[in-house]
């Protein structure tokens, strides 16, 4: 029963989050703090996963393309895939999960232990939208471009991998990107990771804004905190690919 | 002026605060006094609305906080300073940007009357000039003065301090103590402090109400303490043998 009352608690606390911020000024600038935090720190950590998985997937293929019969131009066309549909929106979103989750989650929980977030509710601040709306905006609107960035690099490192190895042109292998290649999965790669994104931040954030004690209790929620997205991704990304791909 | 009345509160099976009722003026030192774990703290969270009363009612100059809506009571909030325990500063924001915060949520004030309002308040803790400091730069007694100053900055009409010395030394509690003194009566505050600190009800405490085991056990001033019979009182207030020593030459000169 209790994670019953956890899913309650998680949704009333959704219901206080998304409110008209009392000062939109403020908002703004937590915004533009958050998307820092959260986006543009993250960008070399997806950068160098992102080539570099890039590059193996597109190895891994070239290497099992033994048959005669499939074109050479397989390799690229097969990396984007990939590359589009899974790696950059889920692959990327479980590693933020880890790095922008665990840190939300320790922030906000040290905030509660700090009686920090008391000494917002006193002053008349609604601590939920002030601490965690910014974050989701932020989310939201980053994480697109954290995975088309990404997209991107693990495409040219697929390149780089495959040309520096001899075992693929460059023009064999944009011709393999462009091949068959459908706007609509880019859709449903940005909107996956929209819905990952919000998972990430409001299960993060719930995990900070409940923990009680003291700093052991904070480093618990944290790894709860990424434990419970990466599983809600998971479920998130099985149920969106029902939905979209095969609807 | 605050008026508790017949206030209940209870976590799960463990009822902490038991009928409490009580009064706290304006423009006066009000003392919550008490062992630690006998529902201080739990009444002061009450008061302000960080835990709901299961009974009872709150009343600020007349408005019941308990059945105020969320809004309503945000208002009331505005009026409300409160420096913690552990100076609750946020970390992350100088200690200018943590005594303007309040300014900046809820005023209609330009930058500089911002500005000259947190170098006002920093000033009244005797801390003017540390506004680029981080709170990890500062002392244990240079963030209780921040936070005091966070807390006057809004002109509260009441003022909530939790065990505001402890942690420091006895010369730096009693200017944080004096400070508290000082504030309350220049701006007739209605000041109430939560602490079990001694020095602290012997130097500031206007009006002391003792808990014990969540019970309003017993109220006065800081020389009726000194006298009282009631068993639960004397024995905190001589807990150490250094008070007793004092109680002690004072019976004999009475004699």
């Amino acid at each position: 029963m209790k994670w019953l009352e956890g899913f309650g608690k998680y949704f009333v606390m959704l219901t206080i989050v998304f409110r008209i911020p009392e000062k939109l000024s403020v908002f703004r600038k937590r915004l533009f703090d958050e998307i820092e935090q959260i986006g543009i720190n993250s960008i070399p950590l997806v950068a160098l996963m992102s080539a570099f998985i890039g590059g193996v997937i597109s190895l891994q293929t070239a290497s099992n393309m033994s048959n005669p019969l499939l074109p050479t131009y397989t390799v690229g066309y097969i990396t984007q895939s990939s590359t589009i549909l899974e790696f950059s929106p889920t692959i990327i979103s479980l590693i933020l999960a880890g790095k922008v989750g665990s840190n939300i989650a320790s922030e906000i929980g040290t905030m509660r232990v700090t009686e920090q977030i008391d000494a917002l509710e006193i002053m008349g601040v609604n601590s939920l939208n002030f601490l965690v709306f910014p974050k989701v905006i932020a989310a939201v609107l980053f994480f697109p471009v954290l995975v088309i960035f990404s997209m991107g690099l693990s495409l040219t490192g697929g390149w780089i991998a495959l040309v520096l190895s001899n075992l693929s042109s460059t023009d064999t292998y944009v011709y393999g990107i462009r091949y068959y290649f459908e706007m609509s999965n880019i859709w449903y790669a940005l909107t996956k990771c929209i819905v990952f994104g919000f998972i990430i931040i409001t299960i993060s954030s719930y995990y900070g804004y409940y923990v009680k004690g003291g700093s052991l209790e904070v480093g618990r929620s944290s790894t709860q905190a990424v434990v419970s997205s990466s599983v809600a991704i998971l479920i998130a990304n099985f149920l969106l690919t029902q939905m979209i791909l095969l609807s | 002026m605050i008026e508790v009345k017949h206030v209940n509160k209870s976590f799960g099976s463990t009822q902490v605060l038991n009928d409490i009722s009580s009064c706290f003026d304006k423009g006066r030192v009000n003392l919550i006094i008490g062992q630690s774990g006998h529902g201080k703290t739990v009444l002061a969270k009450c008061i302000v609305g960080l835990h709901e009363v299961d009974s009872g009612e709150i009343l600020f100059d007349g408005r019941d906080f308990c059945k105020m809506n969320r809004s309503q009571r945000t208002l009331v909030r505005q009026e409300i300073g409160m420096l913690f325990q552990g100076s609750a500063l946020f970390d992350s924001m100088t200690v200018e940007e943590n005594v303007m915060f309040p300014l900046l949520m809820f005023k209609k004030m330009s930058k500089k009357e911002m500005l000259d309002r947190v170098n006002f308040c920093l000033d009244r803790v005797n801390l003017a000039g540390r506004n680029k400091l981080y709170p990890s730069e500062c002392s244990g007694g240079m963030q209780k003065r921040i936070g005091i100053a966070r807390a006057i900055a809004m002109n509260p009409k009441y003022l909530f301090c939790d065990e505001p010395n402890s942690g420091l030394d006895p010369k730096t509690a009693i200017v944080i103590d004096n400070l508290i003194r000082e504030i309350t009566y220049e701006y007739k505050i209605t000041t109430v402090v939560i602490t079990h600190d001694m020095n602290s009800v012997m130097e500031i405490g206007d009006s002391i109400l003792f808990i014990h085991n969540g019970h309003n056990w017993w109220s006065g001033d800081k020389k009726s303490i000194i006298t009282t019979d009631n068993p639960e009182v004397s024995s905190f207030v001589y807990a150490s043998e250094f008070m007793k020593e004092i109680k002690d030459s004072i019976t004999e000169k009475n004699k």
